[in-house]
């Protein structure tokens, strides 16, 4: 398999997009190329990554205003055609509000920030970024987040799990386990179609046991080898 | 003309706001008995040229619906200066 080219997008104020560049190249193969936010030309990308940080200082709300940077309108064309996109952290944020990923996030349910490994547990190996893994395996990953308190109203969440669009969910039986508070252990979801998927934990935080775990390149090595049906 | 307005963000009545919540616990603890429940939001004291001021709170709706509010989560109200 030819190695994979991926668009990695920078906003002002991404502080995940170099961590997020060198796992995807440097631990796992693909050809990376960072797309400044105010480029609109995609083309000869093959998977796009929105990486963590604070957009655009996430002033307003987190992601308000990058949602409406002109990457977006091409990230959501390229979506659109069944590319695969990934948001990590605050990644996921803006596709949320870019309405490419369903729900909102609250402010951790403590006021806190986090910043600690996790347990997700693997809910769906259907999205191009489970695909191939075991549902009901468990990744540690850390968490880095002030508003990643998952919400949607309860007939909404209902929807949500009908379609199976939830790909991750934090795992485990301690007080602990949901630090955030997100709505039925939210920690990842995917759109209907299943190319788009945002999680908040950081996979490129744990793509090499050095760093604590590689359970990261479980996701980035399914996104990469993730092709459309 | 220059229309000077006001819009209010919060959190709808059906979301809980752990903000709110942390400051009511504190407005307790600092000996506020009497406070029963706080909401927190913000308001953007918008200045803007527009015909008439329904012109202008027809273009605030459109405002607060895609950038200032995310109607997942929040709720706003406008208020126009004569």
């Amino acid at each position: 398999m030819s190695a994979r080219s991926v668009g990695v997008v920078v906003f002002p104020g991404s502080n995940c997009d170099h961590d997020t560049e060198y796992a995807l190249s440097s631990v796992c193969g693909a050809i990376v190329r960072m797309v400044w936010h105010r480029e609109r030309d995609l083309a000869g990308l093959e998977a796009i990554v929105v990486p963590g940080g604070f957009a655009h200082g996430d002033y307003l709300r987190t992601g308000a205003i990058a949602r409406y940077s002109p990457v977006m309108t091409s990230v959501q064309e390229f979506a659109a055609q069944g590319g695969p996109v990934l948001g990590i952290c605050n990644g996921f944020q803006i596709l949320q509000e870019a309405g490419l990923l369903p729900g909102a996030m609250l402010r951790n349910q403590h006021v806190q920030f986090l910043s600690q490994p996790v347990s997700i547990r693997v809910e769906r190996n259907d999205t191009s970024a489970s695909a191939g893994l075991e549902v009901g395996q468990e990744l540690t990953i850390p968490i880095a987040h002030g508003d990643g308190n998952f919400y949607l109203p309860d007939g909404e969440l209902d929807r949500l799990e009908a379609n199976g669009q939830v790909v991750f969910r934090y795992a485990g039986d301690s007080a602990d386990a949901n630090p955030n508070g997100s709505a039925r252990r939210i920690a990842g979801v995917c759109n209907r179609e299943r190319n788009v998927v945002g999680l908040m934990p950081h996979p490129e935080r744990a793509a090499e046991d050095a760093l604590g775990s590689s359970d990261g390149r479980f996701i980035l090595d399914a996104f990469l080898a993730w092709r459309a049906a | 003309m220059n229309i000077k307005a006001r819009v209010y963000v919060t959190l709808k009545k059906s979301v809980f706001d752990p903000q709110g919540k942390t400051i009511a616990d504190a407005l307790l603890s600092v000996g506020y008995a009497g406070v029963a429940d706080v909401r927190q939001g913000k308001f953007f004291d918008v200045s803007l040229e527009a015909d008439s001021p329904e012109a202008a709170r027809a273009s605030l709706e459109e405002m607060a619906h895609k950038v200032l509010a995310n109607p997942v989560i929040e709720s706003y109200e406008i208020e126009v200066d004569g």
